[in-house]
């Protein structure tokens, strides 16, 4: 991957972006336990395969979600968090 | 020498003695399972047979011995981390090394050069002073220097890194720091298990774990291990270690644990041969940029692990870019020097750039993992204490603040500040 389309700004060098991690889903605070907690906080998936993921346009300030394979390292798609694809 | 080599190329026969036995079909049942031929596996299986006298044992690897992150990384070991835990532990890998080629007879090339870490900003030095305190309140060799005492150790360096990056203004030396010969280190290990009876298995992959008992009713993992499926049939063992580094998140998946690994590529590359002039090993955080002199010339240098995950060992021309930039800001004289090789390896990365090591909550079912860009060093310890975790079923002394559990309990070993770029 060289090339990264940032869905308000197009497509641009990898180098203007930084990655986020996977997209996960945050337990409700007050009605979840510590172990659960700590499995958000911590754990990951870890394993090789397609991924939604954060990434970050550096220079606009874009965050948007990327489905990306993480073997082959090819971009499916990418879309803003609702789903959106503004280019 | 050539006709030498002619004629073994023509011979049926392999004219050198082999390392180890060629077993081709596992028994039905081992005392002890190793998933993974790296040197954390191998080593681990030569202290079981040595020192626990466990000797049914097997090593299974997928690939061939010493091809994960064993044959790939740049080979330094050092202890000068940052917390008591992570010190004292590394600190008995470096004693481990420095009698490993006697103990093994096989020669490691181990070779002890002094360590830097330039620190090219006043908060720099102080993460350099604070790890200097803690080493030397364990009795390791660490100690804050001062750029004259640099100069004199390092007359190429360029100090002021040609006025493109901030000043060096002092550096942890550590003067135990060494690099070794790391297939010999596999080899090595897997000899010495050999010969105690351990079967190693190449070109053979665990597709499955079987479990007795499983998740319990309120979800937990649990169970005992009974064995493991591979391509080469089923193999029964109540204790299986899985030490495959940045394979793990596969093999867990097979027990049902959850961790915190995510898998990077770290790269690393050398230049052609040189006349020997770079004794030290010189590691600059601030630049991500590391470097030795092998033994053969070449300049071994890497710097940090690729920015986003990625399981792969394929290797990019960012990277030769800017990792030749920076050694350049060092030292200027490398700008007509050639790379010849580069290369990509898995790194299994924790949160607090600890390791994963010792019991799970599945019974017989032990790990050794978060290896990520510092596990070679901790190859003799890690096998060593691995060993006795397995043999008496429960975590040795050095890795108890190691295991999984930590995360749990939010206690972690932060060693970031002492391996994110050195490695
Ligand atoms: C470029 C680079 C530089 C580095 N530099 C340093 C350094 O200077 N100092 C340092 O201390 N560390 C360094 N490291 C880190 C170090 O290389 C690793 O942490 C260490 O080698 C891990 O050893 P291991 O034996 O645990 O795993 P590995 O050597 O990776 O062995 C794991 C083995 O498991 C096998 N396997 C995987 N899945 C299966 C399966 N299902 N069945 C059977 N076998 C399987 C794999 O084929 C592999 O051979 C570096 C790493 C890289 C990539």
């Amino acid at each position: 991957m060289k090339l990264l389309k940032c869905p308000v700004n197009g497509v641009r060098a990898i180098q203007e972006f930084s990655f986020g991690g996977a997209v996960r889903e945050m337990p409700e605070g007050s009605g979840c336990s510590d172990e659960q907690w700590a499995d958000y906080v911590f754990n990951r998936a870890g394993e090789p395969g397609v991924q939604r993921e954060w990434w970050y346009h550096m220079a606009s300030g874009t965050w948007f979600i990327a489905e990306r394979e993480t073997v082959s390292d090819q971009v499916i798609r990418t879309y803003l968090w609702n789903g959106d694809d503004a280019s | 020498m050539p006709f030498g080599l002619i004629k073994f190329g023509l011979s049926k026969k392999y004219s050198e003695p082999r390392m180890f036995r060629k077993v081709e079909q596992p028994r039905d049942a081992y005392d002890v399972v190793i998933i993974g031929g790296g040197g954390h596996g191998l080593a681990a299986a030569y202290y079981l047979a040595n020192e626990c006298g466990i000797t049914n044992v097997a090593v299974i690897e997928k690939g061939y011995l010493g091809g994960g992150g064993t044959g790939r990384n740049t080979a330094i070991v050092r202890s000068n981390y940052l917390t008591e835990d992570g010190a004292r532990f590394y600190q008995k890998s470096v004693e481990l090394f420095q009698d490993l080629s006697r103990t093994l007879d096989f020669n490691m090339f181990y070779s002890q050069r002094g360590h830097f870490t330039m620190a090219h900003s006043p908060a720099s030095l102080r993460t350099q002073r604070w790890r200097a305190e803690v080493n030397k309140h364990l009795g390791i060799d660490s100690e804050v220097v001062g750029r004259d005492f640099i100069k004199k150790m390092v007359p190429e360096i360029d100090l002021d890194c040609g006025g493109h990056q901030p000043p060096i203004h002092g550096a942890l030396f550590h003067p135990p720091g060494a690099i070794a010969r790391h297939d010999a280190v596999a080899w090595a290990y897997a000899r010495g298990a050999d010969r105690k009876g351990v079967d190693i298995f190449q070109q053979t992959a665990v597709t499955d774990i079987e479990i007795e008992g499983g998740v319990n009713m309120s979800g937990n993992v649990g169970g005992r291990v009974v064995g493991v499926h591979t391509d080469k049939g089923f193999i029964k063992a109540g204790k299986v270690l899985s030490a495959v580094a940045g394979w793990t998140p596969q093999i867990q998946r097979m027990v049902g644990l959850r961790t915190p690994l995510t898998i990077h590529p770290l790269q690393a590359m050398v230049t052609e041969p040189l006349k020997p002039w770079l004794n030290t090993i010189v590691v600059s955080a601030s630049l991500h940029t590391y470097v030795s002199q092998s033994s053969r010339g070449e300049l071994v240098t890497g710097g940090s692990l690729d920015p986003y995950e990625l399981t792969s060992t394929r290797s990019t021309l960012e990277f030769a870019e800017g990792l030749s930039g920076h050694l350049m800001d060092l030292f200027p004289f490398l700008g007509d020097i050639k790379v010849m090789r580069q290369w990509a390896g898995l790194c299994d990365m924790t949160p607090d750039f600890s390791p994963i090591m010792g019991v799970t909550p599945i019974k017989g079912f032990y790990i050794d993992a978060g290896w990520g860009t510092w596990g070679f060093k901790a190859t003799p310890v890690s096998g060593y204490a691995m060993a006795h975790t397995i043999a008496n079923d429960a975590d040795h002394e050095l890795i108890k603040a190691f295991n999984l559990s930590r995360f749990g309990k939010f206690r972690l070993v932060g060693e970031k500040g002492a391996a994110s770029v050195g490695h």
